[in-house]
């Protein structure tokens, strides 16, 4: 980030009196403000179609709600750009982010109730160009917000926990429920939690089965020059791998062992369904794991090192008092790219019968029904970046400790 | 002072592949005494002082500590026992300093409460505050004081041996020569036996009651510091000493206190104790041909400049 930044990036208070707005133009909110007015007034804001599949009219703000709460939903979003345009405090940036998120999930409710005729089941309203671009850019503006305000940890995980129950209240009163995604859900409702549960399952437990197996791994390659490059190696290989490719290519021996070995069925593994979705998502998981151990104790400098055997530690000691703990940041970061990775990989588990999120996105795709594509790929992208927001606390929580900056 | 030796190294060499790093040295280091390793980068004396603790293994020889073969040892016993500071300190970054301290005594499994006693005995010896310092990460400390808990750590649980490797390499002028009075003062007080190994000449002349100079792998003198500057063994210790310093760096070892004499002379005297290169310094500055000297307050006689100068003369 530029110079314009410094005066907020680096909040000084004993220096300088904490000022709610400066003069002049803020570069990043600047663009923010124009791409937010941009895709409220020049892009549709709703969609309607007759039924799931028949093509839709799109429709700008005014027409898509009410005449008042148009001009209200207008005038709020134009206010919270104008706000971002400026050079105002983080908290007020967060603030005008956050208005104009919630703005934009109750006119998405409000515009598909006005929209759909009373006792309607079969037309649909789902969200346009511009209802997107505007929830991105809105999003995007709220975060930017709240990362120059600097959180700890424990803000971030309260931040996280906030939208969440926000986001489970606003499901669970029905206000979206006229909305096309909502719809898709309603229909599909006695299958999603199982879906989801599936998901993170195989999500979790292959970054699990890979931690367990890559790190031990790395600890017992690394310090052999020839193990570590042939280890390494092959991860890489595997990595390099297409994920279609890598589902597909496990089908045939998988569908053997389950066969051939005694027992082998009784566990699940199969040419199709888990098996295989577990397989690939575990051998993708195992370079970042095994790479981010080798390299969070290679950067563990050398005098501390020389240290830790001087003062009369065994090896074990070392490993488990001095070398694990000063490469756990960096470990964490590779299980923390595994696991986010892996969430989105876990979609592709759809199409060989693993189950999970994948299921609506391939159903949606192939009944060309956009709407169910996005009741799988809406909840996959919260997922992930929950976990994310979860595993970037710990990390900064195990970097405090060793004196660090956590930014 | 008792004539013991506390570590004994009888035809040590250690060969690294094709490449002898040390070859065959023979050393005693009596107890109490403080022996001082110089030589260039890649002399052999780092390896030299690491075979001591076992961090590097001899190829041939025995190294005797206390008369006992450390081969006996398993190795990070033996380390235990010996105190190791580096240079960069090494100390553990997600540790607070009072841990760092500790490391030993802890692996030593000493009591709780005797060890926070000796972490505090220890912050205050080396003058900084227990209640400041004692829950500090490394990273909030100045370069002094990381040096100074290094060395803190190495005499934690009271080893009779201690070995530096470039303890002071990374301090800055006056914060070295500060160290060095440190390190000096609690040598006296503990009696610690210590090896280490520098690079700059001065340090081992102002630090070692002893002094061993190794080249290329080889110990070639291992002398008193007024020896070893009357009487450079080769042409590589002159080298290492600068021939042109000669009569200042021996000037720099002796005190005035022998050749105090009775008799006047003029204006502020100088304290017993201070070395005969400061004298004769002062005794230029001030154009006094004669300075008088005092302890606490008390005039004790004269030097002349001539008995001054003539200290400087090849022993």
């Amino acid at each position: 980030m530029g110079e314009p930044f410094a005066t907020w990036m680096r909040p000084d208070p004993d220096a300088r009196p904490a000022r709610w707005i400066v003069a002049g133009l803020d570069p990043l909110g600047t663009v923010f403000a124009g791409l937010l007015s941009l895709s409220l007034l020049a892009l549709p804001l709703m969609i309607t179609r007759p039924n799931r599949i028949a093509a839709g009219t799109s429709l700008m703000a005014w027409s898509a709600l009410p005449a008042a709460a148009a001009l209200a939903v207008l005038g709020i979003a134009g206010f919270a750009a104008a706000l971002l345009a400026l050079r105002v405090a983080p908290p007020a940036r967060l603030a005008a982010g956050a208005v104009a998120l919630l703005v934009l999930g109750l006119a998405a409710g409000g515009a598909a109730d006005h929209l759909t005729p009373p006792g309607d089941r079969y037309s649909r309203v789902s969200p346009d160009a511009g209802w997107w671009l505007a929830f991105a850019v809105a999003g995007l503006a709220a975060g930017d917000g709240l990362a120059r305000l600097r959180p700890g940890p424990g803000t971030r995980i309260a931040t996280l926990a906030a939208v969440t129950v926000l986001a489970g209240l606003a499901l669970h009163s029905g206000f979206w429920n006229n909305l096309s995604v909502m719809r898709e859900y309603a229909g599909h409702a006695d299958t999603f939690g199982r879906e989801v549960r599936t998901h993170l399952g195989l999500a979790l437990s292959s970054v699990a089965a890979a931690a367990l197996v890559g790190i031990p791994a790395a600890l017992l390659a690394r310090p052999v020059p020839a193990l570590r490059r042939t280890l390494l190696g092959i991860l890489n290989i595997l990595q390099t791998l297409p994920s279609m490719a890598l589902f597909g290519m496990l089908i045939a021996p998988l569908a053997w062992i389950g066969r051939s070995v005694p027992g082998a069925a009784e566990l699940g593994i199969a040419g199709i369904g888990p098996a295989p979705a577990f397989v690939a998502l575990f051998a993708y998981a195992l370079l970042p794991v095994a790479a981010a151990t080798v390299a969070g104790l290679d950067a563990v400098p050398g005098p501390v090192r020389d240290a830790a055997a001087g003062v009369g530690m065994t090896s074990r000691q070392r490993l488990f008092q001095v070398e694990l703990p000063l490469a756990l940041p960096a470990m964490l970061t590779g299980l923390r790219i595994v696991l986010v990775q892996n969430i989105g990989l876990t979609v592709i588990a759809g199409l060989v019968g693993g189950g999970g999120l994948g299921v609506f996105v391939f159903q949606g795709i192939s009944q060309n029904a956009g709407d169910l594509v996005l009741l799988g790929a809406l909840p996959t992208v919260a997922l992930a970046s929950g976990s994310a927001v979860l595993l970037d606390a710990a990390i900064a929580v195990s970097r405090r400790r060793r004196g660090e900056q956590t930014q | 002072m008792t004539a013991d030796p506390m570590i004994e190294l009888t035809g040590v060499s250690r060969v690294f592949g094709a490449r002898t790093v040390v070859s065959d040295v023979s050393l005693t280091v009596e107890a109490g005494a403080i022996l001082t390793i110089v030589g260039t980068s890649g002399s052999g004396k780092t390896t030299l002082l690491r075979m001591i603790n076992r961090l590097v293994e001899p190829s041939a020889g025995t190294v005797r500590i206390a008369g006992r073969d450390i081969r006996d040892v398993p190795p990070h016993i033996l380390r235990r026992g010996i105190g190791y500071a580096i240079q960069g300190h090494g100390l553990f970054p997600h540790r607070s300093v009072a841990e760092n301290i500790a490391v030993v005594p802890r692996l030593l499994g000493w009591d709780r409460r005797r060890i926070a006693a000796r972490v505090d005995a220890l912050l205050d010896l080396f003058r900084l505050d227990p209640g400041v310092y004692r829950d500090r990460l490394p990273a909030a400390l100045s370069g002094g004081e990381q040096q100074r808990i290094g060395v803190a750590r190495a005499l934690a649980a009271e080893p009779p041996v201690l070995l530096m490797d470039e303890p002071f390499g990374a301090l800055d002028p006056i914060i070295r020569g500060q160290a060095q009075a440190d390190l000096l003062a609690i040598q006296r007080r503990t009696g610690t036996t210590i090896v280490l190994v520098t690079h700059d000449m001065d340090e081992a002349l102002r630090l070692g009651s002893r002094i061993a100079v190794m080249d290329r792998g080889r110990l070639v003198q291992e002398a008193a510091p007024a020896a070893l500057i009357g009487a450079p063994a080769t042409d590589f210790v002159g080298a290492l000493l600068g021939r042109g310093d000669r009569a200042f760096q021996l000037m720099a070892l002796r005190v005035v206190d022998d050749l105090i004499e009775p008799g006047p002379a003029p204006g502020e005297p100088i304290p017993a104790g201070i070395s005969v290169r400061a004298a004769l310094a002062e005794s230029l500055w001030s154009q006094r041909p004669a300075l008088p000297v005092s302890r606490d307050g008390v005039l004790l006689g004269r030097v002349t400049r001539a008995a001054l100068e003539a200290q400087g003369a090849r022993p």
